[in-house]
């Protein structure tokens, strides 16, 4: 990876802008006449298009324009914020993604139809949705003040190394009117001493234009911060700066830094995330202030060293341990506490609130409320909760499934809502919580619920059930993530076509986590993911069967007992425990594992559960608990589902981690089995 | 067939004879056999470490070892070539190898009886492996070389992975 590409750091940064844009039209779709948000929106197109015409992204700066232009009117009160510009600039937005990713593609069908939304939703107000190529052109403004203003200025030695063209500034200058532009020569050192790529040149500009005193602020926005300007007005007039300037001039830190080769190798870490609401000047500034960007690569790099170290570590603290050597053991005890608090950091680094993930989701509830001429609400809660970046990566897509199956097929029209005594705005609540060594995320609306009989149809129909075979209603709702599986009697643009769940279960079971649904017909459904806090270490249980150890994750066990010697002769017919009046079925892992050992007097059983199903695994020693860096298997040993992965010890032997889910899946299977046997 | 699944079907599919006719490789005993691996494919050679079982999967891959802080799967090749399993000796070396398995480049550490030498083999002296008269598999073999009387068996290592893989899978 070439980390100084400036082309991939536009992208990055393209990419964020686009994000404050959308989050800044979202929040304007319900407060039409916030000012700050105007400006806000504003902002972030006006660096879009300039930071897109710095890297040659062309077609990307001059359909932003367009936008920019239409907000500009907006911003300085010429033109209402309407219901329509919004969502006609929110669709040109997309555009700009698909611009950013590919500039040389064929957009220009695309570029023509969304000008034309764009005007109609202005009300055709002066040339706002002509096609124009040039970068800088600003809305004609109804004055007819035309003032002459003398501009000096020179750009730092460097500047074209930062990728900074003058001859651009003085372009866009000529665009304002007319023009006459003097170089100033006297700084060029003697031709022996001449590097041709620094800069020497300065300018002395008089500019004769009806444009405000901000627009010629405008050309410069993005140099602003090391050149020295100069710019007075020479006929005489009293001219006041417009006053929202300061909110102009407020992009131009964050938009220097890609073309500075120190600032240009990264990726943000941890982003500051503020409240939707709040202006995005903020949010950017904040972020310049507070973080620091490096590729997630080294991270991951850095995260494995850790876990050598980390592994090392509790290797020599067991030699330490049985050694007699008092200094050994102090230092042995220090190293011990400062890799734990390493690995802490490096876990909190790993980290990314979850509203980065939510706020996608303002975007798409919106769209599908358009499409479905549903009236949807969506709330989300704890946006401050932190996951593994890698979690949050891998559930956006499944995430986005079920959002839209609960709007598709939990929600209501707005007619049956109101029949049924509900409020007219069916509601989506996103929600992420921490609870202990996981975080769940669930999707809660307040529609119609799982319609039980629609479920068990199809499934019949399907094949998936026998006509008329007992299920519990959990069982039943599971039926939803069955390969293949969709209810919707209409196949929709937005779900129905039955491929889905069953990715969503799988992925989220890749990243050990489990589903729970609840739902309630009439109330709505809930669907709750709950997903460990991070891939990379996981406290776990170290146990020992036959001669073989394994690691439980701690985070699906109960509770541990030892099986008694009744218990244990009692259950060879049935294999259940009793436990507190309820009946646990049970595996013994030395049968699973055919280890061919005889049991040891003192079984242990060790109670797992994944949320309401528990299961107990029979093993011939609790040996206690480790903390576990996990390790994949390879795609050789892709057959064997018993384990999710694979840990080394601190005497450098490796154990095999449980798939807990597998494990209980089996279980259940096992007592299905008894039961049916009577 | 994907082209890229094509193209490491040829990295690892026949043997890499050089503009000279050679090739540098690690011969190894395996039950009183010879084999060679291409030198290139070698990352390291490993003392017997201790070994992992890992219940459920396949014998020919039935543990796992610690290879420098990577959990690496411990094949025996033995088993793939009908060959009883033994105990190891003194001489046993695990040799690790990289290898491409679904376009992944993976580890895979074998289990030899005796690692010989790093020696060059020529292309003159090599035969394919005869369709009959044989105890194994024709398609686990690139080629057989002759050399003083003997024989050193090229292994396929690609198409013994790939069998036990499918096998695994249709399972």
């Amino acid at each position: 990876m070439n980390s100084l590409d400036p082309i991939a750091v536009f992208r990055t940064e393209a990419a964020e802008c686009l994000e404050q844009i959308e989050a800044g039209l979202l929040d304007l779709t319900h407060q039409l006449d916030d000012k700050a948000l105007i400006d806000a929106v504003f902002r972030g197109l006006h660096t879009l298009k300039g930071s897109g015409s710095m890297f040659g992204f062309d077609a990307l700066a001059g359909f932003t324009h367009h936008c920019e232009t239409a907000f500009d009117r907006v911003r300085k009160g010429q033109a209402p914020a309407t219901a329509e510009l919004v969502a006609a600039v929110l669709d040109a937005q997309d555009h700009m993604r698909a611009l950013v990713d590919d500039p040389n593609g064929n957009h220009e069908a695309t570029s023509q139809r969304l000008l034309a939304q764009l005007h109609a939703a202005v009300g055709g107000a002066g040339d706002a949705a002509k096609p124009v190529q040039a970068v800088a052109v600003t809305a004609p403004v109804v004055t007819d003040k035309r003032k002459t203003w003398r501009i000096r200025f020179s750009l730092p030695q460097n500047a074209m190394i930062n990728g900074t063209n003058p001859l651009g500034l003085l372009d866009e200058l000529r665009d304002l009117g007319e023009c006459r532009i003097l170089a100033n020569t006297s700084a060029i050192p003697p031709l022996s001493a001449l590097v041709p790529t620094e800069l020497h040149l300065s300018w002395d500009v008089t500019v004769t234009t009806e444009q405000p005193r901000s627009a010629i602020d405008d050309v410069f926005i993005f140099v602003m911060d090391d050149m020295q300007l100069d710019v007075e007005e020479i006929d005489g007039h009293a001219v006041a700066a417009t006053p929202d300037e300061p909110a102009v001039s407020a992009a131009p830190q964050a938009v220097v830094a890609p073309a500075a080769p120190a600032a240009a190798e990264i990726v943000p870490v941890k982003r500051e995330v503020a409240a939707p609401a709040a202006p995005v000047a903020d949010q950017r500034q904040a972020k310049a202030a507070e973080s620091v960007r490096v590729p997630a690569l080294r991270l991951d790099e850095l995260m494995d060293r850790v876990g050598e170290l980390v592994i090392a570590q509790s290797r020599l603290s067991q030699l330490a341990s049985a050694s007699a050597d008092i200094g050994l053991r102090s230092v042995s005890e220090e190293i011990e506490r400062l890799s734990g608090e390493l690995r802490d950091t490096m876990m909190v680094l790993r980290m990314v609130p979850v509203a980065s993930l939510f706020n996608r989701f303002r975007r798409l509830v919106h769209d599908l409320a358009r499409e479905t001429g549903k009236v949807i609400e969506l709330v989300t809660e704890g946006e401050t909760t932190e996951v593994d970046k890698t979690v949050i990566e891998r559930l956006a897509d499944p995430l986005v499934h079920l959002v839209r199956n609960s709007i598709d097929h939990g929600l209501e029209p707005p007619e049956e809502r109101l029949a049924a005594g509900k409020a007219e705005a069916g509601t989506i609540i996103l929600s992420a919580r921490q609870s202990g060594g996981e975080v769940i995320i669930s999707i809660k609306d307040d529609g119609r619920g799982i319609n039980r009989g629609r479920v068990r149809a199809k499934a019949e129909s399907s094949g998936l059930i026998q006509p008329g075979q007992q299920l519990s209603d959990a069982e039943l709702l599971q039926l939803i993530f069955a390969p293949g599986f969709s209810t919707a009697a209409q196949i929709t643009n937005l779900s129905g076509r039955g491929v889905g769940m069953d990715v969503v279960k799988q992925t989220v079971e890749t990243l050990r986590g489990t589903i729970d649904i609840v739902s309630l017909p009439g109330q709505g459904s809930d669907v709750s993911l709950r997903i460990p806090l991070t891939l990379a270490i996981i406290d776990g249980l170290l146990v020992r069967v036959g001669a073989g150890r394994y690691v439980i994750p701690l985070s699906a066990v109960e509770e541990c007992l030892e099986l008694s010697l009744e218990e244990d002769l009692r259950s060879r017919g049935r294999s259940f425990i009793s436990l507190r009046d309820s009946l646990v079925p049970f595996l013994r892992l030395r049968d699973v594992f055919r280890t061919g050992t005889k049991p040891d007097v003192h079984q242990k059983v060790v109670v797992i559960s994944t949320g309401t199903e528990r299961v107990g695994l029979v093993v011939d020693q609790i040996i206690g608990d480790h903390q576990t860096v996990i390790k994949s298997m390879s795609k050789l040993h892709n057959d064997v589902a018993h384990f999710s992965g694979a840990t080394i010890l601190g005497d450098g032997s490796v154990a095999l981690i449980l798939d807990v889910v597998h494990l209980v899946a089996a279980g259940q299977q096992q007592e299905a089995h008894l039961r049916a046997a009577g | 067939m994907s082209g890229k699944a094509r193209k490491s079907d040829n990295l690892w599919n026949g043997t890499h004879w050089n503009e000279n006719g050679e090739v540098e490789v690690l011969t190894f005993d395996l039950a009183g056999e010879t084999f060679a691996l291409e030198a290139v494919m070698v990352q390291e050679i490993l003392d017997i470490l201790p070994e992992t079982a890992v219940p459920g999967s396949q014998p020919f891959v039935g543990s796992v070892i610690n290879f420098r802080g990577k959990v690496i799967p411990l094949a025996d090749l033995r088993l793939a070539f009908g060959m009883e399993a033994a105990e190891a000796t003194i001489d046993s070396r695990i040799i690790v190898i990289e290898l491409d398995l679904q376009d992944e480049p993976t580890l895979v550490g074998l289990r030899t009886d005796k690692v010989n030498e790093v020696t060059t083999l020529a292309k003159a002296s090599s035969e394919a492996p005869p369709s009959v008269g044989m105890r194994w598999r024709p398609d686990y073999i690139n080629c057989l070389v002759k050399r003083g009387g003997e024989f050193i068996i090229l292994p396929n290592l690609q198409a013994i992975f790939s069998a036990r893989r499918n096998k695994a899978l249709s399972a």
